[in-house]
């Protein structure tokens, strides 16, 4: 696909760092708000989508190819399961939340009923957040780029 | 019957999506068909948890009150993204159909052979 | 062709009875039958896995194989996709 006007490149160039540093509140705080690792992970890509809209397939294909990002979405799956093997290890049960209670990174406890948010608690769930957010990411944005490029007019051998 | 009005709504999306899958011809109409089917189930699995006059369960700066279940939410967060996946899987092969037979009606590609 | 049109018309109004009588059947909306497991999830998730979303703590926490069975969903369609547009070398 072609790219879109000036106007259109100028307005999308600003609006997309905003877009990405509130879908990744969205993952980050994933344990006191709505929200989380899958919610967060389509409002990046939804992003990612708009630049591609905006500026041709043809150019952004030439920045990032698209074996990177398949690299980068095993990487989340492997450090998904990667962490539930954690939870084996120092516990005794698969996906066991091992850091709840101890003082390691995000051990507190908070008190029962109506709270005001404190991002030390969770145990487990901040880390597993991140992993499926880069997953999410990672796969959605390559799924709208390969189907956006492979069916343009742009490719030299025919099929 | 008047009391269950998200019922009737999930029945007429079920039935409205079936409707496209089984009386028409074109495959991208049949894809537009599952896909309501899939949005009919999802409603379903969220109206079944719901008490009367209760709030979201989260605990951050809540006034208070009964909380309605979390569960029948994160099954709904599950099948939705993999109704994506499928989705994705059923579009690809809808173009690799149309570059291979030149059509898109369901009659002649049961027919022609190579 | 008319056998087929048929099947589908039976098949189709066999469908639409089963939603009307049992929209006559379930139960009003608001009103659910049985609430033991939410009740224990809603009041006991703030001990077990200090966080303070409850749905968050179902989905990674009391339920986390669905998860793993999800993102293995989600792995096989990108596989999928990208293997029916890859870019043969044809000489």
């Amino acid at each position: 696909m072609t790219e879109m006007s000036r106007i259109v490149r100028t307005i999308s160039s600003i609006a997309f760092p905003f877009s990405m540093i509130f879908g990744l509140y969205v993952i980050a705080h994933g344990h006191l708000t709505p929200g989380g690792g899958f919610q967060g992970g389509a409002i990046v890509a939804s992003a990612c989508a708009m630049i591609l809209v905006t500026f041709g397939s043809k150019w952004t294909i030439t920045k990032i190819k698209e074996k990177k990002l398949s690299i980068l979405e095993s990487l989340g799956a492997i450090s998904f399961i990667a962490l539930a093997f954690l939870g084996l290890i120092f516990g005794a049960v698969f996906f066991n939340n091992f850091l709840v209670g101890t003082d390691y990174l995000f051990g507190v406890i908070p008190p029962t009923g109506s709270v005001i948010a404190d991002i030390n608690t969770g145990g487990l769930l901040p880390l597993m957040n991140f992993a499926v957010g880069i997953k999410v990411i990672a796969g959605l944005f390559v799924i709208v780029l390969v189907m956006a490029y492979a069916t343009s007019s742009f490719r030299e051998e025919n099929k | 019957m008047i009391y269950n009005i998200p019922y009737i709504a999930v029945a007429a999306l079920i039935l409205l999506g079936l409707y496209a899958l089984i009386f028409k011809r074109n495959l991208i109409k049949m894809v537009i068909g599952i896909t309501l089917i899939e949005s009919g189930v999802n409603l379903f699995l969220i109206t079944l948890g719901y008490r009367k006059d209760s709030i979201a369960p989260i605990y951050t700066s809540s006034p208070g009150g009964t909380m309605a279940f979390p569960i029948p939410q994160a099954l709904t967060l599950t099948s939705i993204v993999i109704g994506v996946a499928v989705l994705a899987l059923m579009l690809s092969l809808v173009v690799h159909i149309y570059r291979h037979y030149g059509t898109l009606d369901v009659k002649k590609i049961r027919r022609l052979k190579e | 062709m008319d056998k087929r049109n048929i099947a589908s018309v039976i098949v189709f109004t066999i469908v639409a009875i089963f939603f009307v009588i049992s929209s006559l059947l379930i139960h009003p909306f608001g009103m659910p039958d049985e609430s033991e497991m939410d009740d224990y999830i809603i009041e006991n998730t703030q001990e077990e896995t200090g966080a303070n979303n409850g749905v968050t703590s179902v989905v990674f926490d009391y339920r986390g194989f669905d998860t793993l069975g999800e993102a293995t969903v989600l792995f096989t369609a990108v596989a999928g996709v990208i293997l029916i547009f890859r870019r043969l070398k044809n000489d």
